[in-house]
């Protein structure tokens, strides 16, 4: 099977890898990248786990292939963070224990970034309804949602 | 699996019309590659559309419709500034399919070529008398949505044929359009019953009027004496439940998991009122 050139941008960073072109965006991040901040939960665009951006677009990494990344900018979860320092959404999660088990996290923190950067001051139903598509089974959600409207509010002041 | 992304709709279809064994379109990607990760289907070609200009596009017709290209995703639907204002039920419709990071994704000719009874675009489409221009080897037609699907995954596209874009037509004065579905939870499940109207008024009284239902059937079922039970009168509870009598006697339905028989036919005529109730009140100038 030949192998598909892609040229991409992970995290602000050129990358450049070869794929079949049966594999995803998630097979390529994961295997060929190593970057294993996605995670793969379904595999089928249901859980949410694998989320990343792709030019800004909130998507399951999971229902794209590789190939599609060609001249994209990719976001990932292991761009959240600023070196060492950690982002606001990431230290209100700790404080908050809206984690447990921690499979769901990454996807849950790419995916509320990309709704804070879109909407800063969003309602708590908005907050649920745009987290719809990530799936925790160990939370029960109260606590990501505190966490992420406290975030909100936060961001908001600071800004 | 060979991938191809044309630059062209021609070197598209010359691809289509050439493959051998299975091809697949390749726009949001959100049932294919599901289907191509369950083993249901496995492409021996896959041609990705979305390199070729315009099909990232919603622009006016010269007539005041829509045309969408074919990778225009649900959520470039909904955070369109004017397309909502002028199909509401259709952009809801959309918007309804699966979470956030499927609506990055999904596309409308994507969920009519999928060819679900249950997709959530079809009803609102077809209600709205959306088009699609159908391009294959001879040249293109425009064919209404409804002549799409044939049955469950099954569409009537020819061997070598491929949807190039989706025209909705000018909305025009006193119209509302409006879709509604069931599902047991508020997000991320597949519809039980869709019901989608499309209405137009002068004054009170309906002058033109649409509903189709979806997966109540093998494919969206329009339901043609709705315009006659309809028009010439004013939404009042007579017209109602003539709707909501004609909504039910139009359901031919599975049984399943997700609904029984008796329950989704029931389910369609309550739909069918608050959906054509939604549609009169946009119709008489409400917000969406």
């Amino acid at each position: 099977m030949s192998k598909t050139h892609v040229t991409t941008k992970v995290n602000g960073d050129e990358v450049e890898f070869l794929c079949d072109p049966r594999e995803t965006l998630l097979d390529v991040l994961r295997d060929r990248l190593h970057l294993t901040g996605a995670k793969e939960g379904c595999g089928t665009g249901d859980c949410g786990a694998c989320s990343v951006t792709v030019d800004g677009r909130l998507v399951c990494s999971c229902l794209i292939l590789g190939v599609e990344a060609e001249g994209k900018e990719i976001g990932t979860v292991e761009g959240i963070a600023e070196g060492e320092t950690l982002h606001p959404l990431q230290q209100k999660f700790i404080e908050y224990a809206a984690l447990q088990c921690g499979i769901c996290t990454p996807g849950i923190l790419v995916a509320t970034k990309a709704l804070l950067e879109k909407n800063p001051d969003p309602s708590e139903s908005e907050v649920r309804y745009w987290l719809a598509g990530n799936l925790c089974r160990c939370t029960g959600y109260d606590k990501i949602i505190r966490a992420v409207m406290d975030t909100a509010a936060e961001m908001r002041e600071a800004s | 699996m060979k991938y191809y992304k044309p630059a062209t709709f021609e070197e598209a279809i010359a691809l289509v019309a050439g493959a051998e064994g299975v091809t697949r379109i390749l726009a949001g990607g959100t049932d294919v590659l599901v289907q191509m990760r369950s083993d249901i289907i496995t492409p021996d070609t896959l041609i990705d559309i979305k390199a070729i200009p315009g099909t990232h596009e919603i622009t006016r017709t010269e007539d005041g419709g829509w045309r969408l290209g074919i990778a225009v995703t649900g959520a470039e639907m909904s955070e369109h500034p004017e397309l909502g204002r002028d199909w509401p039920g259709v952009v809801e419709a959309m918007d309804l399919i699966g979470s956030t990071q499927v609506q990055g994704r999904a596309t409308p000719v994507g969920n009519l070529c999928n060819g679900s009874p249950a997709a959530d675009s079809v009803p609102a489409m077809i209600a709205a008398g959306a088009v699609v221009t159908v391009t294959g080897p001879e040249g293109s037609r425009e064919i209404a949505v409804d002549e799409i699907p044939v049955g469950p995954g099954k569409t009537s596209l020819a061997k070598g044929e491929i949807i190039t874009a989706l025209t909705l037509p000018p909305r025009g004065a006193q119209g509302g359009d409006a879709y509604l579905r069931f599902i047991p939870r508020t997000e991320m499940d597949i519809a039980v019953v869709g019901c989608a109207v499309n209405l137009r008024l002068n004054g009170d009284v309906i002058t033109e009027a649409r509903m189709v239902l979806g997966a109540v059937a093998p494919t969206a079922v329009v339901v043609h004496a709705a315009a006659d039970a309809l028009v010439g009168r004013t939404l009042d509870e007579d017209a109602l439940s003539a709707l909501s009598d004609l909504a039910e006697a139009s359901c031919n339905p599975i049984d399943d998991k997700r609904g029984t028989i008796k329950f989704r036919t029931h389910t369609a005529g309550v739909l069918a009122r608050r959906a054509a109730k939604i549609a009169y009140s946009r119709a008489k100038g409400a917000k969406a």
